[in-house]
């Protein structure tokens, strides 16, 4: 009898969705993890809404609307092993970068100065930005840090497979900041 | 007649070394193949002690010393990489990327820096310390180069280099703790500083992507710093 499949998720918070193009760079290995693992959340598959038990969650992005804020505290609650993929999880790297101008000043240079229709910034349906942007580690406990941006395939692959069997990684030789 | 060199002997991480007196611990490490981290000091430039990485045991001593300004002195028994060094050095390096806007990913010199190798050698996978964000300006008003102060550690080997090596002293630092900020001449734009000799060598003794040549995008900027021991040697070794 085959082993339980464990439980996988990936999600895209505030990035540009480059670390979620690096995993697919595991070409012929997401096979093999195929294999092992079953992904029941992630941009690549159609689930609606965040599932209860997963095993090992991957977070690319960093924290910056009030939408990332309430997913990434379901995702810890409904997760046994967070794992912050990619420099804007672990470091809130180009997100945080408008960090040190005041929200008010962005939403004026951007719908205002920049613009040609000088629409007043939407409120409806979409998410309201957070004051700051935070790497998920300053708001949720993370258990294993990948950084990189993004970070190889080798790494993604790596940290999986170690995850899978039980082992907590060492990534610090795999993959840095910037990588 | 010339004086006699006195040879001190002692131990780094247990092995038996000696040493000519007036060296400091950081360069008898270095001769018998012992790295101990450094972002401030250069050979070719005078230690200042300003970046803390170096800080090693001495048996004996009741506090931590840096290597790079403690002389040798005889039966010294030095500890360059303990867990407890380790920890304070990741500790220094997470202080640094906290302290100002270091964003390696569209770093001009991302893959070719000291921090980020530095960070990656230690063991550094993520910052504990909340980010501060400052809003530090960049200066592009020279024709050359560019300063950008986000990225700045305050190793002040610019500084350093322009005045030891150079002569020409436009660098020097204002303000106090966290409010330190590199400045060139009186406080002014760099393009506008009259001493400025636009030699570059402040660009290559920069151990980040704060002092940069214009023109390089993304990970394109790489530090040469073959200069530096060869101007030394011609200025005769002083300082």
């Amino acid at each position: 009898m085959s082993q339980r499949k464990m439980r996988l998720a990936t999600v895209w918070l505030d990035g540009c969705s480059g670390c979620h193009m690096s995993f697919l760079d595991m070409d012929e290995r997401l096979i093999e993890l195929a294999e092992k693992v079953e992904l029941v959340y992630s941009p690549f598959v159609d689930a609606k809404d965040f599932p209860q038990d997963v095993d090992i969650t991957l977070v690319e992005g960093s924290v910056s609307t009030e939408e990332d804020l309430h997913k990434i505290r379901l995702i810890r609650d409904r997760t046994k092993i967070l794992v912050a993929f990619g420099d804007c999880a672990v470091t809130g790297n180009v997100p945080a970068m408008r960090n040190r101008f005041r929200l008010k000043d962005i939403m004026e240079r951007v719908y205002s100065q920049n613009s040609t229709h000088k629409n007043d910034p939407p409120v409806d349906g979409i998410p309201a930005l957070l004051p700051k942007v935070r790497p998920i580690h300053e708001i949720v406990k993370v258990d294993v840090f990948l950084p990189g941006c993004p970070p190889k395939a080798e790494a993604i692959y790596f940290v999986l497979k170690e995850l899978i069997e039980g082992r907590i990684p060492d990534t610090s030789q795999l993959s840095r900041f910037g990588a | 007649m010339r004086a006699p060199v006195r040879i001190k002997t002692l131990t780094i991480d247990g092995k038996e070394v000696s040493a000519k007196e007036g060296e400091t611990i950081w360069q008898v490490a270095r001769e018998n193949g012992i790295d101990i981290p450094t972002l401030c000091y250069l050979e070719g430039l005078s230690p200042v002690g300003a970046c803390r990485l170096c800080l090693v045991e001495v048996k004996g001593a009741n506090r931590l010393l840096p290597a790079c300004v403690t002389q040798v002195e005889e039966g010294m028994e030095v500890t360059t990489n303990s867990e407890r060094l380790v920890n304070y050095r990741r500790m220094i390096l997470e202080l640094l990327f906290s302290e100002r806007n270091h964003t390696c990913s569209v770093c001009v010199v991302n893959g070719h820096c000291e921090l980020q190798r530095l960070a990656q050698r230690l063991g550094v996978t993520h910052v504990r310390f909340p980010y501060r964000y400052p809003d530090l300006p960049v200066d592009a008003s020279h024709e050359r180069f560019a300063i950008d102060h986000n990225r700045c550690i305050l190793c002040t080997r610019c500084v350093r280099v322009c005045d030891e090596i150079e002569g020409a002293h436009v660098w020097d630092v204002m303000g106090r703790g966290i409010k330190s900020q590199i400045i060139a001449d009186l406080n002014q734009p760099w393009g506008t500083s009259d001493v400025c000799t636009s030699c570059g060598k402040c660009v290559h003794v920069c151990p980040t992507g704060a002092i940069f040549e214009k023109g390089k995008a993304v990970a394109e900027m790489e530090k040469r710093r073959q200069f530096l021991p060869y101007l030394t040697i011609m200025r005769g070794g002083k300082q």
